[in-house]
């Protein structure tokens, strides 16, 4: 197996942490992985990317080549378009569908949705929403995750560990908080 | 031992640790910045002492890297590219010295200019230094060499330049970790004197000595594992009938297409991963791979005999490509990003090689029109927003003021809605320039620089300024750290009145003031008086970082 995964976002609104939890879920797997990502200047609130590999062969290149991903999972609407160029022609968008407006020529909501209408595979979701819902409103990146889970070519349960595994320092609570968010990810993309 | 995930940068530091090393002297710069933090954090460091704390600038750092390797003991030094710049005395000094523990300098280089001013290719000052390189292709070669260059360091008795670029330094992979070995005690050297006091009578032998030695740095080249020669797969058919060149008509700069040349490919560190990207069931060329420097020669020359072009492949300049070339460029046909195979400037990518092979880059959706850059800003309650602002309000009133700025999140202070700077060229460079501009009959003529950048490289242009009483406002924007970097602590905290007072600036035209909307009108008067004043003012704005201030409220929460 192989998945190319492109995580997609605004500085600060966490997509590393979604990579950090599915890397350790492809550890977890026995699985090789390369993920590679922006530091510096971008952070400031600029666009930000990561690519990240996961195979049972070892991975060669630390980027993704054009037209080859698998899936592009963005906490951010506009975000997710940005990288159509490296989505294979069956491969999966997994987006929250609220914008994060810090440009004075933020596109449209409606213009941005359209352009989802000639996506053949989408889940778009208000991650906040459903976080808030469950009481957990700051796991909106791990109710984004869930939603992407079936498509990443790991198993849910795996994912699961990967997810104790980074948050299992802060305690039981926040562990299981993140669990549920992910399960009601999951739920979304299965509807 | 176990495989770890690990950034290429951490992977260097944790081998650096595993190797013995004694001191790491670092300034922050993306993407170095990480090596140093992960020593620094790292309990087995702390446990075994070795010394991390940041430097001034890189300069420092190197100097100070090679009085611990002067002791005998192991050192790192890190930088970004245009640090060793900054560097480049210490550096091109230290060969000539040689060393005595183990030195490795490392050089993270930003082609595609991520969060840099410029895309230059350090493999050149190795070049210039006629000293040893590494460039890992991925991250377990790169804790591999950190691990085992110690030993050539030693051995060769100079240090090891070591470039990654930025993928390399901030990517993610599973890394076998080794032994972790000890120490070296404190251990000097005969005739020490000889070596390191390099007077013009000492320094000609030294330089005999290193012309003497590059026999030996190339014959170690040529035996490293890291250079490997991949003749042409006997299952991918014979040389004849699958080496037409595949470079067919790309920019119509090939003089072979279609003639059944045979086309051998150089690929230098990062640069093979791309290229195996494309060929996951392995080469159809004859492939050098090249990873530790100088230029293999002997390999290179079986390249040469058995193919008629070579396709040189590099992440940065076209440093191999022009070796190869030479400046006449008759000979053998070398292609690469000098006869416009490969884009000249930017990032090396699987994409661009696969298209300079003629082989199909296929896309299947576009971006959108819709789709806007999204830049980086300065962040909602940062003080250089607040110095901006004053700053802005009061040049207002004063035509042809120009404002020199420097390198930090303030050069940010560049796009809108701010448009407060006119330049940002390297470390220092506004303090100096707004000297020049001044005396050039520029007025207003105002440098803004930060805290950090200030003692890396500002205190010796303030000092001119106080020594040519020049006509200047120098703003030092203090947010007590290093900001753009990830917010390492700043050598100029708490210093920074101390500092000025002690160069010369006279007291009452050196001011301090917290950024904040309460005290715009007090700023704006401040601003103004001081460039009413024909002389050196310093206004020092301080107020924590954000980032780094809602980090420490959240660590005391906890």
């Amino acid at each position: 197996m192989k998945t190319d995964i492109i995580l997609a976002g605004v500085g600060g609104q966490g997509i590393l942490s979604i990579a950090a939890v599915i890397g350790e879920a492809a550890l977890e797997a026995g699985l090789f992985m390369k993920q590679s990502e922006v530091h510096g200047m971008s952070q400031r609130g600029g666009d930000v990317q990561s690519n990240l590999r996961i195979s049972d062969k070892p991975v060669a290149s630390d980027l993704i080549p054009l037209g080859s991903a698998d899936i592009i999972i963005s906490l951010e609407p506009m975000e997710a378009l940005r990288y159509l160029q490296y989505l294979k022609k069956d491969g999966w968008v997994v987006t929250n569908s609220t914008p994060f407006e810090n440009i004075p020529n933020y596109p449209a909501t409606e213009k941005i949705m359209a352009e989802y209408d000639s996506l053949p595979n989408k889940v778009i979701l208000n991650v906040e929403q459903i976080a808030k819902e469950l009481g957990a409103p700051r796991s909106g990146n791990v109710v984004l995750l869930g939603a992407a889970s079936p498509y990443l070519g790991i198993g849910f349960s795996e994912l699961e560990n990967g997810l104790r595994q980074i948050f299992g320092r802060k305690g039981e609570e926040v562990v299981e908080m993140n669990l549920k968010a992910l399960r009601a990810g999951k739920e979304v993309a299965e509807k | 031992m176990t495989k770890r995930l690990f950034l290429g940068d951490e992977a260097i530091a944790q081998a650096a640790i595993d190797a013995g090393l004694s001191g790491v002297y670092s300034y922050p710069g993306t993407p170095s910045t990480e090596i140093t933090e992960y020593i620094q954090s790292s309990k087995i460091a702390k446990e075994n002492e070795i010394r991390s704390k940041w430097c001034s600038n890189e300069k420092t750092a190197l100097e100070t890297a090679l009085g611990m390797s002067y002791a005998g003991k192991r050192t790192l030094s890190c930088m970004k590219h245009v640090g060793l710049n900054v560097a480049a005395d210490a550096f091109m000094n230290i060969a000539m010295s040689g060393i005595n523990g183990g030195m490795i300098i490392v050089t993270a280089d930003d082609p595609s200019m991520h969060s840099s001013q410029n895309e230059q290719d350090n493999r050149v000052y190795g070049n210039f230094a006629m000293l040893p390189m590494f460039e890992p292709s991925n991250q377990q070669e790169a804790y591999d060499m950190i691990y085992e260059g110690y030993d050539l360091s030693e051995k060769l008795g100079y240090p090891i330049l070591f470039r990654i670029t930025t993928r390399m330094a901030h990517s993610r992979a599973g890394v076998q970790t080794r032994e972790p070995k000890a120490q070296n005690p404190i251990h000097e050297e005969q005739d020490a004197q000889q070596k390191y006091i390099l007077l013009p009578v000492n320094a000609r032998k030294r330089f005999k000595i290193l012309i003497e030695k590059q026999k030996e740095f190339l014959d170690n080249s040529e035996n490293s594992k890291y250079n490997q020669y991949i003749p042409l797969n006997p299952l991918k058919g014979t040389l004849a009938d699958s080496q037409k060149s595949p470079l067919q008509g790309v920019g119509g700069k090939s003089p072979s297409v279609n003639s059944g040349v045979k086309l051998g490919i150089v690929a230098c560190g990062i640069a093979f991963n791309y290229l195996q990207e494309n060929f996951p069931d392995g080469f159809e060329n004859p492939v050098l791979k090249i990873s530790q420097y100088p230029l293999p020669k002997k390999q290179l020359l079986r390249l040469a005999a058995e193919c008629d072009e070579i396709l040189v492949l590099e992440d940065g300049y076209p440093v191999v490509e022009e070796q190869l070339k030479g400046y006449l460029g008759v000979g053998l046909t070398i292609h690469g990003r000098l006869d416009g195979t490969l884009q000249r400037d930017g990032e090396l990518t699987p994409d661009k090689i696969r298209k300079a092979l003629g082989l199909e880059v296929a896309t299947n959706y576009n971006v959108p029109e819709i789709v806007k850059v999204r830049p980086p800003a300065l962040c909602a309650g940062c003080g250089h927003r607040d110095v901006y602002e004053a700053l802005n309000e009061v040049l207002k009133e004063y035509e042809g003021a120009k404002v020199f700025s420097d390198i930090g999140c303030y050069t940010l202070g560049a796009l809108p809605p701010f448009r407060a700077i006119d330049s940002c060229i390297d470390m220092g460079a506004s303090i100096t320039m707004a000297r020049g501009a001044a005396e050039a009959g520029i007025f207003p003529a105002v440098a803004v620089i930060g805290d950090s950048t200030f003692t890396h490289s500002g205190m010796t242009g303030l000092l001119d300024c106080v020594n040519a009483n020049a006509n200047v406002l120098i703003i030092i924007s203090d947010n007590e750290t290093t900001g753009m970097t990830g917010g390492q602590e700043s050598a100029a905290t708490g210093r920074i009145h101390a500092i000025c007072q002690g160069i010369g600036v006279a007291p009452e035209h050196l001011h301090g003031i917290v950024p904040l909307k309460k005290n715009y009108e007090e700023m704006k008067k401040l601003i103004r008086e001081e460039i009413e004043y024909k002389g050196v003012s310093v206004i020092v704005p301080c107020r924590e970082c954000i980032q780094t201030y809602a980090r420490k409220a959240k660590s005391n929460k906890q």
